[in-house]
């Protein structure tokens, strides 16, 4: 039996907070703005994907920009997105395709995208294809339903470290391409400046998201950047380039500054600090943060929250090199255009500098960017680093393959396994004191990771 | 047994060995051969390969040769099975004799298929090429050569010896030859099916994956020859077109259960990437910069491939025309998300002019058929007697 035993699972927290308020209401605000344009308020509008985009050539046009990931989230995360993946099904989509592509096809075919619907129907579609090979095909499908021009984005993927000049080159003529698809559609000159003023924003936003990234080294974690990073993923990945996402992000700094400054941690007790790689269950998203907060389990980083950008290891775009800062960031600070092993060495940069006790992988059906090969990112970490590592797998989308008992089986098993392991290290480490009468030590996370602290140091490959 | 049944044996004998065993028949026909490079699908400019003295060896996973005992443990149930076998081909230190191998930008399980196997192996080039997917783009031509000749580069670097362009314009012409006599395979099949069967041009096909071509060629001329002079009946069936086999290869046995169920497959995208240029490629003053314009502008379509102003979907009613195909028949590998995810478009284009089609989807270590026959056979015959 566990010293600590885990929580009863029915004990549902509420999750919401400050930066969560602060978060909804910018992300509110815009999600009013696409349903005023959905009604037909004639300003043009375009489609484009999280990952590594170029949102803010957009914005110096005013178009609208709409992001179909962030319609599947939200479909699943207010537990509506079975019934549009099934109308998916209908017409053809297997059932080993992304869910959050069959979610954002079904809810168009069922009317949510035009003027019925929330969404508007999109002037422009911008597919940044951006390490994700699901995104050419995706916006292919929303072009034909929409009858709208595609615009193609094809950002070299990371083979070497670093891109070449050729990769950088070909992504810039890519860029002035599309400025002027945006010429002709908007009927208005590319404008630098304001392009330079929406970067300043940007990254300004950007320095606060390291900040608060940052902060989660602190020990209690203000926040927990698995769960609560959705907060800020919405406006750095959505908003980026407003003055409002910029502001967002000074207030959530100064709000976790202040919490550490307390000694204020997400939990009453932060017992064990994890790292997570894969993207939550969304249609179970509280059912499984309980589970972890049931043991006292805080993220302190993860990488699901840079898909859009690995801002935390100090990229920011430049104003004074518009278009090049643009395509550096679409090519290499951004989780999805890296390779997998890059992925281990910015996982192994969040165990050791986050002083983490463990890595939690979520294996998800839909999307083989994250889940190819996380059996062997379990091996590297386990077995070459000695980081404890726990593997479970359900859906980002579908609740179909989420299975509460099985999950909750494997996760309280994990921890107490963790636990156990830290009960016994501390017991050795008490009984080495005793014989050799040392004086007091610096509590290490577990026996895993304090080996692997010991490991030489590194930064993310080529992330800096 | 005729000669052209001798030739068909042969290839299906190749098809049977693991991809090192084939390059050490290679090696044991021509002790030349400076070593084995890896293809992995869809297509890679094999050219430079074989410029590098090396033989360019098709890596289409283990096909139903190898037990998976350790790549389960790296890639979860849901992923395809070439992703698989083919790690397990490493895994268990059956490319050992490769220099390396290349991987390119096809899905994202490709891709991660890349770094793992790159992981687990020491001392080989594991390449992995981005194929440009904006052709309209006015860097695209310069992109695809720096890509091309990073290859080019890495390759001679890692081989500790240059690659001339004179070399790549010889492997060229040679490959001309490959892809002249591998089409005038297709157009036989196409124009007189009857004087060659779907799978024996399937395992034709594949075999020049697993020779050098030089043996190649001298196999494919034999072939086409026999072919010619091959006279048979034309059989009652329904004329098809095969779709979306062009990463993981059938078992042929399931292109022979379709062909005894009632359906002439007229044109397929089997082994596509190998075939990826109709026309020839021509290398005289910048090779490089030929085989980025003939991958630009010459590709047959594929999904693993964006090309505005030549949509996949027109493609596949050109290939039907062409083949005087009357319906289509979708043979996916399980799993694969880019054949499963152009499959919606297709069905829908074929659906707005009314054309028949089935969806197969297989396995590598699919072994029985009686399902996949019996779906066939009722397509066919709700064909035959509509």
């Amino acid at each position: 039996m566990s010293a600590v035993a885990p929580a009863p699972a029915s004990q549902a927290k509420e999750y919401r907070g400050v930066v969560h308020d602060l978060s909804s209401e910018i992300m509110t605000a815009w999600l009013g703005q696409l349903r005023e344009a959905a009604r037909g308020d004639g300003r043009p509008s375009a489609y484009l994907m999280i990952s590594g985009n170029c949102v803010e050539i957009l914005r110096c046009f005013d178009i609208l920009p709409i992001f179909p990931e962030i319609n599947a989230l939200q479909l699943a995360i207010r537990k509506k997105s079975l019934p549009y993946i099934m109308k998916s099904e209908e017409v053809g989509y297997a059932s080993d395709n992304c869910a959050y592509v069959k979610a954002d096809v079904g809810f168009t075919l069922s009317g949510g995208v035009g003027p019925g619907g929330n969404i508007p129907r999109p002037t422009m579609i911008v597919c940044n294809f951006v390490g994700c090979n699901v995104y050419i095909k995706w916006f292919e499908h929303c072009a034909a339903m929409f009858g709208s021009p595609l615009v193609m984005l094809d950002i070299p993927f990371v083979r070497g470290g670093r891109p070449s000049r050729a990769d950088v080159d070909y992504v810039q003529a890519q860029l002035r391409e599309l400025i002027a698809r945006c010429e002709e559609l908007t009927g208005r000159k590319f404008d630098l400046d304001r392009l330079r003023e929406i970067l300043r924003y940007s990254a300004r936003a950007e320095e606060g998201w390291s900040r608060c990234k940052e902060l989660c080294k602190q020990r209690p974690a203000p926040f927990d950047a698995y769960f609560d990073s959705i907060n800020m993923m919405g406006p750095i990945n959505a908003l980026r380039g407003t003055k409002e996402a910029a502001d967002f992000f000074d207030r959530a700094v100064t709000h976790y500054s202040d919490l550490v400054a307390r000694g204020v941690g997400v939990l009453p007790e932060e017992r064990f600090r994890i790292v997570t790689e894969g993207p939550p269950p969304y249609p179970y998203y509280r059912n499984f943060r309980n589970l972890f907060e049931s043991w006292g389990a805080v993220a302190v980083q993860s990488t699901y929250s840079t898909v859009g950008g690995t801002w935390e290891f100090g990229f920011r775009h430049d104003p004074d090199r518009p278009l090049e800062s643009i395509a550096e960031q679409m090519l290499v600070h951004n989780l999805c255009n890296r390779t997998l092993l890059d992925r281990y060495q910015q996982i192994r940069a969040y165990v050791e500098e986050w002083q983490a006790d463990a890595l939690v992988i979520h294996s998800i059906k839909s999307c083989r960017l994250f889940s190819a090969g996380q059996g062997d990112m379990r091996e590297y970490f386990s077995k070459e680093l000695g980081v404890p590592t726990l593997m479970v797998e359900s859906d980002l989308e579908d609740p179909r393959y989420y299975a509460e008992a099985q999950m909750k089986n494997r996760i309280d098993a994990f921890f107490e396994a963790l636990q156990y392991k830290r009960l016994r290290g501390a017991a050795a480490r008490a009984a080495t004191d005793e014989t050799h009468g040392s004086a007091a030590r610096v509590p290490l996370p577990c026996e895993g990771c304090a080996a692997a602290h010991e490991k030489t140091r590194l930064l993310p490959g080529g992330a800096s | 047994m005729s000669m052209f049944d001798e030739i068909v044996q042969r290839c299906r004998d190749l098809l049977e060995l693991l991809p090192g065993q084939a390059l050490a028949a290679a090696r044991a026909r021509r002790p030349g051969i400076g070593g084995g490079f890896a293809v992995f699908p869809v297509y890679a400019p094999v050219e430079i390969i074989h410029a590098a003295g090396l033989m360019p060896v098709g890596l289409f996973g283990a096909g139903g040769q190898l037990e998976i005992l350790h790549a389960d443990s790296r890639f979860a149930s849901f992923i395809c099975s070439i992703a698989k076998s083919t790690l397990e081909l490493f895994l268990r230190g059956e490319m050992k004799d490769f220099c390396g191998a290349v991987f390119s930008s096809i899905c994202d399980v490709a891709r991660n298929l890349a770094s793992v196997v790159k992981r687990n192996t020491a001392g080989q080039l594991i390449e992995y090429l981005h194929l440009p997917q904006n052709p309209d783009s006015s860097r695209a031509p310069a992109y695809t050569r720096a890509e091309f000749e990073r290859f080019r580069t890495n390759l001679a670097r890692h081989l500790g010896r240059p690659i001339s362009d004179a070399a790549l314009a010889a492997s060229l012409e040679t490959y001309n030859t490959v892809r002249r006599l591998t089409n005038e395979l297709y157009e036989q099949r196409r124009r007189r099916p009857e004087s060659i069967s779907s799978a024996e041009l399937c395992v034709l096909t594949r075999a020049g994956t697993r020779m050098m071509p030089e043996d190649y060629i001298p196999l494919l001329r034999d072939a086409l020859e026999q072919v010619r002079a091959r006279r048979g009946r034309p059989r009652d069936s329904v004329q098809v077109v095969l779709e979306g086999a062009f990463c993981e290869q059938p078992p042929v046995a399931l292109i022979e259960t379709v062909e005894a169920a009632g359906c002439q497959i007229r044109d397929d995208d089997l082994a596509v990437g190998w075939r990826l240029f109709p026309a020839d490629v021509h290398g005289d003053g910048d090779p490089l910069g030929a085989l980025a314009e003939a991958y630009l502008q010459q590709s047959l379509y594929t999904s693993v491939r964006y090309d505005r102003a030549h949509p996949r979907t027109a493609g596949l009613l050109e290939r039907m025309r062409a083949a005087g195909a009357g319906a289509v028949i979708f043979a996916p590998a399980k799993f694969c998300e880019p054949a499963l995810l152009d499959y919606v478009l297709f069905r829908q284009t074929l659906d707005a002019q009314s054309v028949p089609h089935l969806k197969l989807e297989f396995e590598e270590k699919m072994w029985t058929f009686e399902t996949s026959r019996s779906e066939v056979e009722t397509f066919a015959e709700s064909m035959l007697f509509d």
